[in-house]
């Protein structure tokens, strides 16, 4: 397959995974909002978030100070930044298009579809519709899943798919965990006793009937942290996107890719073999921070191995 | 709906009876209601929009994308008709083929005094480095598309020969493709000649001009990119066949051999299907600010190691100068009489023909030399006299840049407008196939210039296609027992 085509699959399924992502982050940011919460904290929270998605200059440039629906457009509509929901869609489907003869004419389709309904959203939709828009996104990201795993060669485009849905997810995961632990903004990491806003989270994960089925017990920030990090068989959790990770680059791997593939080995072993108490020793967020680079660092050397290389786009 | 004054009707005769291979489905679209008509060319619409079949206009925003009006109205051509017409382009095809090979080799043709070699040798699209280079059978023009009209006595005429990278191809399969799923009745009633099949006879077309030795060669379609206004069909057409879309980023040149960048490293290539103007196809040897080729590339087909289709320098012979003397080819190189005429063309070249179009220019179309898109041209009897003037002061200051014909009444076909049915003027783009055989698939490309009394088809500026009919030969009185019984006409 051609590096570029490679690379255009790879950046198509993580604009997409971004875009359903960043509707579940403030999906837990909106519903949030309607927990009996200070509204300052409300406001710390969106802080937060735009803090942890790079984005917080760029919208403070805009809009200047934090407010819930301006930092909700900001980061589902806004056309003028590439971090929103919107351009994502539209990044996905500009790199679809780049290899419309490689994916299936099904997932074209949908992925052209999707953008083109997306054009409708904006911020003028009224407060009541957003709740709609992020169920929109989350169904047209299942939709396009669907059809890419019900029409596509199980061949190199897959695992190329796969690996930038994995990696981005893993990245977004630990990303809401880091986010939760570090709310409210600026006070350091300290423990929320409120349960409830952890099973904000693992709602807006979809992850909330897994935890009370795989715990039975009552939702604590440890246990959300360590199903989200540790368990290999959740979806979402950032041990299994390892796991798939690992799995897809191997199959693809190449002459130069040795190198890659052991870092991406090392990491999964620290899920797989890891206690996490001890991972998270240090507290929690600083082992995230730590992941993150990591996760960083694979990115870029696919990036040389497989694809385009960064910077020569 | 009566056909328009002087020009000839594809469908009805001149007393507005429908022809005789028309009849069946003249019946069918009259018991059509028009609100049915409607509903289904919005449905046409609405796929062509999902499935993303667009062009991008220049000079408008990069990257935007409009449909390419579709009209639900077939144009239908009987089996003897295009029987001829197939006769005709592959004479012509073989004809021009050999001129281009002529022109890179002995030049006979110039030295038999049948063209100025002037007008040859001087041209911007003639390419020197092609001198002597030796292309796998001698063949230069793969895919031609050769524009067809047909004059108000209903004769075929060629309006101009496109041998450089000709596109529409796509819509010639999307537009069947859509009429199949808007009217199968349609295709399980009359024998409908099919399409479908292009790209396969396209990729094998390519693999049988690959360099000598090459056993299971390697095809690729070399395209500008996903912003250029005929992506969607270079993309779908890689698709169809199965072969690598690349981009010039994609491929690059180590001694003299082509390889692609391949997520497992170098692979190589020995067919590129461009879709690129020479000028931008190698850095190295073309303009050098390009981005969008691969240096060394010339290097690489000089030395017979990847076969370019078309190949470089395929311009000298599609030319507007060089058209007037394709008939001449014909008879040049294959001892024929041409089976398709030329429309009248003025070459404002001579001060003959000058004189004559610019005492004519209220009657004339003059055509720029090197123009294509239907850019760059006058239509004298619809333009107004400044336009005339206009053209009057560059034609004098550059006659060599201009031809002229005479304002053809092309033909129509009823076709869907917002009033209903009426006649809209049409033309024909057949794809000729040259390589180890010439093939032609049963159809081509028909364009519809939308706008009333408009004979401006492409389009960049507001022309639109239809599905293009080619019936089956009639079926003799045996083929006829045990098919399905079908009305009486």
């Amino acid at each position: 397959m051609l590096s570029r085509t490679a690379d255009h699959l790879y950046w198509m399924s993580r604009y997409l995974e971004r875009a359903v992502n960043l509707a579940r982050m403030i999906d837990a940011h909106q519903r949030l909002g309607l927990l009996p919460r200070a509204p300052e904290a409300v406001l710390q929270g969106w802080q937060a978030t735009l803090v942890s998605l790079g984005l917080d200059r760029a919208y403070r440039e805009r809009h200047g100070a934090v407010t819930a629906g301006a930092a909700f457009d900001f980061i589902a509509f806004d056309r003028e930044h590439s971090g929103s929901i919107l351009q994502c869609l539209r990044a996905a489907r500009e790199n679809g298009r780049a290899v419309r003869g490689t994916i299936t004419s099904d997932m074209w389709e949908t992925l052209n579809t999707t953008y083109l309904k997306s054009l409708a959203f904006s911020p003028s939709v009224p407060p009541s519709a957003r709740g709609e828009f992020l169920e929109w996104v989350k169904y047209r990201t299942h939709l396009t899943r669907g059809i890419t795993s019900g029409t596509l060669l199980r061949g190199e485009a897959l695992h190329f798919i796969h690996i930038g849905t994995f990696l981005e997810r893993a990245d977004n995961t630990s990303r809401m965990l880091e986010a939760r632990w570090r709310d409210p903004g600026g006070r350091g990491e300290r423990l929320i006793e409120e349960a409830s806003e952890w099973a904000v989270l693992l709602r807006a994960m979809s992850a909330f009937e897994m935890f009370r089925r795989l715990y039975r017990d009552s939702v604590t920030p440890l246990r959300v942290t360590q199903m989200l990090l540790m368990r290999d068989d959740l979806p979402q959790g950032v041990h299994r996107c390892l796991d798939e990770l690992q799995a897809n680059l191997a199959a693809v791997a190449n002459q130069q890719s040795r190198e890659t593939l052991r870092r991406a080995g090392e990491l999964h072993a620290q899920f797989h073999f890891g206690r996490f108490e001890e991972l998270c020793a240090e507290g929690v967020t600083s082992f995230i921070d730590r992941f993150q680079e990591r996760l960083r660092d694979l990115g870029e050397r696919i990036a040389n191995d497989f694809l385009v290389p960064e910077g020569t786009h | 709906m009566a056909a328009l004054a002087c020009a000839y009707d594809e469908m009805l005769d001149a007393s507005g009876a429908p022809r005789e291979h028309c009849r069946q489905y003249y019946r069918w679209l009259r018991e059509q209601s028009p609100e049915h008509l409607a509903s289904k060319r919005a449905e046409a619409d609405a796929l062509f929009h999902r499935v993303g079949i667009t062009f991008a206009v220049y000079g408008e925003n990069e990257g935007t994308e409009r449909l390419i009006p579709f009209d639900i109205v077939p144009r239908i051509m009987p089996a003897a008709e295009w029987a001829l017409l197939e006769q005709g382009l592959k004479q012509r095809v073989r004809a021009l083929n050999a001129f281009i090979a002529d022109i890179y080799h002995e030049q006979r043709i110039l030295r038999a005094g049948r063209i100025p070699p002037a007008q040859i040798l001087c041209n911007p699209q003639y390419r020197p480095e092609m001198q002597g280079v030796n292309l796998p059978g001698g063949i230069y023009a793969h895919i031609s598309g050769i524009d067809i009209v047909r004059d108000h006595d209903g004769r075929f005429c060629v309006l101009e020969d496109n041998l450089r990278v000709p596109s529409g191809v796509s819509y010639m399969l999307e537009n069947r493709k859509m009429m199949m799923r808007l009217f199968p009745e349609l295709f399980a009633r009359d024998a409908i000649e099919p399409v479908e099949h292009y790209p396969d006879v396209l990729h094998e077309n390519l693999k049988s001009v690959a360099p000598a030795g090459v056993t299971d060669p390697t095809v690729v379609l070399l395209t500008p990119g996903a912003y250029n206004s005929a992506y969607f069909e270079h993309a779908f057409l890689a698709q169809q066949m199965g072969i690598e879309l690349v981009e010039g980023q994609d491929l690059f040149v180590r001694d003299a051999v082509l390889y692609m960048r391949t997520t497992q490293g170098p692979e190589r290539v020995d067919v590129v299907y461009r879709r690129l103007d020479d000028d931008f196809l190698d850095p190295l040897s073309f303009r050098p600010e390009s981005t969008l080729g691969v240096p060394g590339l010339l290097t690489a087909y000089r030395a017979g190691h990847v076969t370019i289709a078309n190949a470089i320098g395929t311009g000298v012979a599609d030319d507007k100068s060089v058209y007037p003397y394709v008939p001449d080819m014909v008879r040049f190189y294959l001892d024929e009489e041409p089976l398709l005429a030329n429309v009248p063309t003025w070459v404002l070249r001579r001060p003959e023909d000058r004189a004559y179009a610019l005492a004519h220019l209220g009657e004339l179309v003059v055509k720029e030399v090197h123009g294509a898109g239907g850019y760059g041209m006058l239509i004298g009897p619809a333009a107004s006299s400044a336009q005339i003037e206009e053209f009057r002061a560059r034609i004098s200051a550059h006659p060599e840049r201009y031809i002229a014909q005479p304002t053809l009444a092309l033909s129509t076909s009823p076709t869907l407008v917002a009033a209903g049915l009426a006649p809209r003027h049409i033309d024909l783009r057949p794809f000729v196939l040259s390589g180890r055989e010439i093939t032609v698939v049963p159809g081509g490309l028909t364009r519809v210039a939308l706008r009333d009394g408009s004979l401006v088809v492409n389009s960049s500026q507001g022309g639109g296609t239809k599905d293009t009919w080619v019936l089956g030969a009639p079926p003799g009185p045996a083929a006829g027992a045990g098919a399905a019984p079908e009305q009486p006409c």
